[in-house]
């Protein structure tokens, strides 16, 4: 009788166990850039460790860093390092928000496969977007008129572009908005005078990337830093990472989390 | 007792239905205020009118611009296209099926029209962006095949079987005896159909065509991918555009909720709304002056 009551209890207790541990969350929220990532990663940490759930969400750098100040996420995703606006923000409501560069990604120019150009400068570059150079011939190119492909201004992608290329300046009005990577390639695949800009895991023999500044989009260029249009890919966390949080983190920076950074198409750190 | 019971029932099932018929309203109740809630704040930091007539849309830079005269301008032009290709289609093969095609024939023809309705949006997107764009830029050796002409054509082909079928249907309604009295005074077929007939039904292909613009201008995933989505005052219909709808859609999934540029995208949802209510008011108006002047009056 007390041996069974014991047995009954202790399986309880084991069980109850079990649902608390089950109840082991991770909240990431942001860049659509990062999200690849952070979805590759979470896949493989809740193989490894069952009992940690991981739930991931896109929403945008802007987002996830918004998400971080007003506690809505454990983990925020930016493809953009936090702006001075969102750090007094933050200062506001006495958040401090801390910075995880998880890996590299670099933005590939790129024409259509018949377009004579093989390389631009950035200079050349910010003038074919802010509307300053409008033929291929003034970069010595064809006849055509050149048309310039560029995202949605919301993505991480565009602000990245915006201001690693363009010194935020404005793109001329009447270029073409595309909502994805894919629509770029897409795009710019289907358009004999095209101009576009995509992540280089999106890079594919549809299109021609470009040298800029007489340097290749690869991916030792964008970790030696000779390429200039290459940036960091952020998790922002609240403080430093600490618990589960820093378990996940530092799984990403280990070498089979950044194997999965490389697979997915990103530029891993080391 | 009985009776009371029974009388009990029918209020129940009287209240059911009577809620049902107004769930619609509270969803448009609520989809309205909705809009008009996360809509207006935008103008508090811009003026209404710099808003609509403004030129250029930079909403996410320092300082921000928000000019949705583009917008409008795009989504007009494409509309306009649109309408300009699915009317001739639309109520010609409706009169088609009505007046020339056999039984066996119209059993065929209208289900298979009504079938192109069924297409998802997106797929008549993929069509354009990778079929018809390509085709149409190396036809009119254009610099891009994406334009507000392309547009047109798809949203024209995906307007086809609402104006098609809703004109069908009106062109049915005609009393038998309209076109006996017709021939009875010698009348041939084509003084009938153009003086009786279309007359008679033009509420309903009036209402079809109207029905055929709002899903037109409303019409969102297409316009994304075929558009081009150029926020420039369009001059000519082979230029890229970006209709309304296109603008929320690519903006909307990353914007910062509550921040201005959200709000002027629920502002921009706010502007065609309105627009397809005036669509709507019109066409209600149109039909009914109709169904006056043939003393079908209700």
């Amino acid at each position: 009788m007390l041996l069974a009551l014991t047995a009954a209890l202790s399986f309880g207790l084991v069980i109850g166990s079990k649902a608390l541990a089950a109840k082991k969350t991770i909240t990431i929220k942001g860049s659509t850039t990062v999200l690849p990532i952070a979805q590759a990663c979470a896949e493989a940490f809740m193989n490894r460790y069952p009992e940690i759930d991981i739930s991931v969400q896109g929403g945008g750098s802007g987002v996830g860093i918004a998400s971080i100040i007003d506690g809505t996420c454990d983990i925020g995703d930016s493809s953009r390092p936090i702006k001075d606006k969102e750090i007094t923000k933050a200062q506001e409501k006495g958040v401090e928000v801390y910075e995880n560069v998880v890996a590299m990604d670099g933005i590939a120019v790129v024409v259509h496969p018949s377009n004579p150009v093989n390389e631009l400068t950035r200079e050349q570059i910010k003038a074919i977007y802010t509307g300053k150079i409008s033929a291929w011939s003034e970069v010595g190119g064809g006849k055509e008129k050149i048309v310039v492909v560029s995202r949605d201004s919301a993505s991480g992608t565009f602000e990245a572009f915006n201001h690693l290329a363009l010194d935020k300046e404005r793109v001329r009005p009447d270029s073409l908005l595309n909502a994805s990577n894919n629509a770029v390639a897409m795009t710019v695949a289907s358009t004999p005078g095209a101009v576009g800009y995509i992540g280089l895991g999106y890079l594919s023999p549809r299109v021609k990337s470009l040298k800029v500044n007489s340097v290749e989009p690869t991916k030792e260029n964008v970790v030696n830093g000779s390429y200039v249009l290459a940036r960091k890919l952020f998790m922002y966390t609240k403080g430093e990472p600490e618990g589960l949080n820093k378990q996940f983190i530092d799984f990403i920076l280990s070498s089979d989390g950044q194997k999965l950074v490389d697979k997915a198409g990103f530029v891993a750190l080391k | 007792m009985k009776a009371k019971a029974r009388r009990i029932k029918e209020g129940i099932y009287k209240g059911i239905f009577t809620f049902l018929a107004f769930a619609s309203l509270l969803f448009l109740v609520g989809i309205t205020i909705t809009l008009f809630l996360e809509g207006l704040p935008i103008f508090k930091e811009v003026k209404f009118l710099n808003f609509i007539f403004g030129k250029y849309w930079y909403p996410t830079y320092e300082p921000p611009e928000f000019g949705i005269l583009p917008l409008i301008l795009g989504s007009l032009w494409v509309t306009v296209g649109a309408v300009l290709i699915c009317v001739p289609l639309g109520v010609g093969s409706a009169l088609f099926i009505n007046e020339l095609a056999g039984r066996r024939l119209k059993a065929f023809l209208k289900p298979l029209i009504e079938l192109l309705a069924g297409i998802p949006s997106i797929v008549y997107g993929l069509f354009g962006m990778v079929i018809v764009a390509p085709f149409l830029q190396k036809l009119l050796n254009l610099p891009v095949g994406l334009t507000a002409f392309t547009g047109s054509l798809i949203l024209g082909i995906m307007a086809t079987p609402t104006v098609c079928s809703i004109s069908e249907d009106a062109l049915s309604f005609v009393p038998r005896s309209f076109r006996e009295a017709s021939f009875a005074v010698g009348a041939n077929r084509w003084q009938t159909l153009t003086r009786v007939v279309i007359p008679a039904s033009a509420s309903g292909i009036s209402t079809g065509i109207m029905l055929g613009m709002s899903r037109a201008v409303g019409e969102t995933m297409t316009v994304l991918m075929v558009c081009g989505g150029a926020a420039v005052i369009p001059r000519t219909f082979f230029q890229p555009v970006r209709p309304m709808t296109a603008t929320i859609a690519a903006e909307m999934g990353e914007t910062v909720m509550g921040s201005t540029h959200y709000h002027s995208l629920f502002a921009i949802g706010l502007i065609l709304f309105l627009i397809t209510l005036g669509f709507n008011i019109v066409a209600e108006l149109i039909s009914r002056r109709y169904r006056l002047k043939l003393g079908l009056g209700r």
